[in-house]
C-alpha cells in the first residue's frame, strides 16, 4: 500500500483528468463524422428509398393501417393488459399468502409463464383444441390473442404487484388491523390502493410490452379483419415485393410506445419527489 | 370490577431472543399507566401484545376481561374497543386527513358516510386540526399528522388508548401540541397505556409508572415514587441519562 502514491508520481507529466476527458470526447466527435461521411458516400439512397419509402404504397395502407390494423393491436394489447391486471393481482396475493400451497401454486406459475417464450405460449393456444377435442376459446381469434398475451403478462405482472405489496411499510397493516379491520379488509382498503399507485410506472412499461408481444397473433394464423400492425405490414409488403409497409408498421408502434415510455419515466420521477 | 387490561405471566420470543421474560400488571378503567425504561426493553412488544399485533408466546392478557390471545376471542371485536397510537404515526398516505379519520368508520362500524364524516370533524375539531380535513397526510406536520392518528383512534370510541412513544418521531417544538391533546383526553377519563420518554407528562399525568428494563418490570407505582424516589440502581441509572442526558 505504501508504494501506492510513488507508482503515481510519474503521472506528473501525464495529461489531467479534465483535458484527457475532452480529448476523449474530440475522439468520439470524430468517429461519429468520418462514420456519417461513409454512410452518406457509400449508402445506394435510390435503392434505399426505392425499398423503404414508398410514399405511393404508404398511402395505400390508409386508412386500414388505423381503422383495422392498430385498432385490433390496441384491443390485443388493452384486452390482454386487462387480463393480466386482475389476474395479476391475485397471482400476486397468492404469492404472498400465509397458505403454502396457494404460494407454491403460484410461484410455479410465474416461474413457468416467464421462463417460457411467449410464442410458445401461443402456439400452445393454437394447439388446444387438438388436446381438449371440442374446447374453443370464446371470441374466436380475439379471445385466442387476449388469453395468450394475458397468460404471459400475468405472470409479469404477478410480480410487480408483489414488489409493489411489498413496498407498503408494515405500518400501514398494523394501523388498518389496530382500528378493527380485517385481514382481508385492510388488504383492500390500504394495501392495495398504495400497491397500486406505486406499480403504475413499472405497469405502463409492462403495457408496453405486451403491446409489442401482441405481434405474436402472427402465429395464430390471423388474417382479414384480425389482423395486427405487424402482420397487416408484413402482407402489404409482400402484396407489394416492398419493405415500406413494414417501416410503417414500425412507425405507428413508435406513436404509441414512446409516448407512453415518457409517461412511464415522468410518473417514475414523480413517484421519487412525492414520496 | 374487571380491569381494564390485565397481564398475566407473559412472555414473548422472538426465535431465540426472550424480550418479554414474565409481565404482570394491571390497569384499572379510567388510569393513565406510563410505560418506561431504556430502549430495546420489550415496551414496543409488551403494548403489541396488548391488541395481538404480537401473539404473545406465553402468559394471558385480558383486556375487559376477555382473553385477547384465546383462538376463540374474536381478535377484530378485541380492536375496535383499542385505539392504538404509533410513534411513526402511520397515516394512510393515500387519503385525506378526513378519510383517514373516516374509513374504519364506515367499514368496520358500518355507519353511514353523513354521520361517519361528522364524527371524523368533530374529532379532528377536537385534536386541534379541524382546518386540516382536506390535507393529504404528506402536506402536515408530524405534530398535525400525529394529533390525526389520535382522532382516528377516537373516532373508533375505544374504551382504552395505546400510545407507542407518539412524541419520539416529532420535532421538539411539535411535542407539546401532542402531548396536550393526550393530557387532555386523560382528563376526560379515557384509559390510557403509555409507552414515553416525556417525564414530564408522566409525572403530571400518570396515575402510575411502570419501568421496564430486559424485559421485566423492575418497578411498578405512582409517578412520585418511581420517577421522583426510585427504589432500584437501574430505574435510578436511567432516569439519571433521560432527564440529564448533556452530563
Ligand atoms: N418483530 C420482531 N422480530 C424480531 N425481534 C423483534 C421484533 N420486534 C422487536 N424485536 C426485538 O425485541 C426487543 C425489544 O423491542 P421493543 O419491544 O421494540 O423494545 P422498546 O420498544 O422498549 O425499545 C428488541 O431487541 C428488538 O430487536
Ligand atoms: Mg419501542
Amino acid at each position: 500500500m505504501a508504494d501506492q502514491p510513488k507508482a503515481a508520481e510519474p503521472a506528473k507529466r501525464r495529461l489531467s483528468p479534465r483535458k484527457r476527458q475532452r480529448i476523449f470526447r474530440g475522439v468520439q466527435y470524430a468517429i461519429l463524422v468520418a462514420a456519417l461521411v461513409a454512410l452518406a458516400l457509400y449508402a445506394d439512397w435510390a435503392s434505399l428509398a426505392q425499398n423503404f419509402a414508398r410514399l405511393d404504397i404508404a398511402e395505400l395502407m390508409l386508412p386500414d393501417l388505423f381503422t383495422v390494423a392498430l385498432l385490433n393491436t390496441m384491443v390485443y394489447a388493452v384486452g390482454g393488459f386487462l387480463f393480466s391486471f386482475v389476474f395479476g393481482l391475485i397471482v400476486a396475493l397468492m404469492r404472498l399468502s400465509p397458505v403454502g400451497p396457494y404460494r407454491w401454486l403460484a410461484t410455479l406459475y410465474i416461474e413457468i409463464f416467464r421462463g417460457v417464450p411467449a410464442l410458445l405460449v401461443f402456439l400452445m393456444i393454437v394447439f388446444l383444441p387438438l388436446a381438449l377435442p371440442g374446447f374453443a376459446v370464446p371470441f374466436g381469434t380475439y379471445g385466442q390473442a387476449i388469453l395468450g398475451l394475458g397468460l404471459v403478462g400475468t405472470a409479469y405482472q404477478a410480480e410487480i404487484f408483489r414488489a409493489g405489496l411489498q413496498a407498503v411499510p408494515r405500518g400501514q397493516t398494523e394501523a388498518a388491523r389496530s382500528l378493527g379491520m380485517s385481514a382481508t379488509r385492510a388488504q383492500f382498503t390500504v394495501v392495495v390502493p398504495q400497491a397500486i399507485r406505486i406499480v403504475i410506472p413499472p405497469t405502463t412499461n409492462q403495457f408496453v410490452a405486451l403491446l409489442k408481444d401482441s405481434s405474436l397473433v402472427l402465429f395464430l394464423g390471423v388474417s382479414g379483419q384480425y389482423v395486427d400492425l405487424t402482420k397487416f405490414g408484413n402482407d402489404m409488403a409482400s402484396t407489394h415485393a416492398n419493405a415500406t409497409p413494414i417501416l410503417v408498421a414500425g412507425l405507428t408502434y413508435l406513436i404509441v410506445t414512446v409516448p407512453l415510455g415518457y409517461l412511464a419515466g415522468r410518473l417514475e420521477k414523480r413517484k421519487g419527489t412525492s414520496r | 370490577m374487571t380491569h381494564a387490561i390485565e397481564i398475566r405471566d407473559l412472555h414473548k420470543h422472538f426465535g431465540q431472543n426472550e424480550v418479554l421474560r414474565g409481565i404482570d400488571m394491571t390497569v384499572e378503567p379510567g388510569q393513565v399507566v406510563c410505560v418506561i425504561g431504556p430502549s430495546g426493553s420489550g415496551k414496543s412488544t409488551l403494548l403489541r401484545c396488548v391488541n395481538l399485533l404480537e401473539e404473545p408466546t406465553r402468559g394471558k392478557v385480558f383486556v375487559d376481561g376477555v382473553e385477547v390471545n384465546d383462538p376463540d376471542a374474536d381478535i377484530d371485536a378485541v380492536r375496535r374497543r383499542i385505539g392504538m397510537v404509533f410513534q411513526q404515526f402511520n397515516l394512510f398516505p393515500h387519503m385525506t386527513a378526513l378519510q383517514n379519520v373516516m374509513i374504519a368508520q364506515q367499514r368496520v362500524l358500518k355507519r353511514g358516510k353523513r354521520d361517519a364524516e361528522k364524527i371524523a370533524r368533530e374529532n379532528l375539531e377536537k385534536v386541534g386540526v379541524g382546518e386540516k380535513c382536506d390535507s393529504f397526510p404528506i402536506q402536515l406536520s408530524g405534530g398535525q399528522q400525529q394529533r390525526v392518528a389520535i382522532a382516528r383512534a377516537l373516532a373508533m370510541d375505544p374504551g382504552l388508548m395505546l400510545f407507542d412513544e407518539p412524541t419520539s418521531a416529532l420535532d421538539p417544538e411539535l411535542v407539546g401540541d401532542v402531548l396536550a391533546v393526550m393530557r387532555k383526553l386523560a382528563e376526560e377519563g379515557m384509559t390510557m397505556l403509555v409507552v414515553t420518554h416525556e417525564m414530564g407528562f408522566a409525572r403530571q399525568v400518570a396515575d402510575r409508572v411502570v419501568f421496564m428494563d430486559g424485559g421485566v418490570i423492575v418497578e411498578d407505582g405512582p409517578p412520585a415514587q418511581v420517577i421522583g424516589d426510585p427504589q432500584h440502581e437501574r430505574t435510578r441509572t436511567f432516569l439519571e441519562r433521560v432527564l440529564h442526558p448533556e452530563e
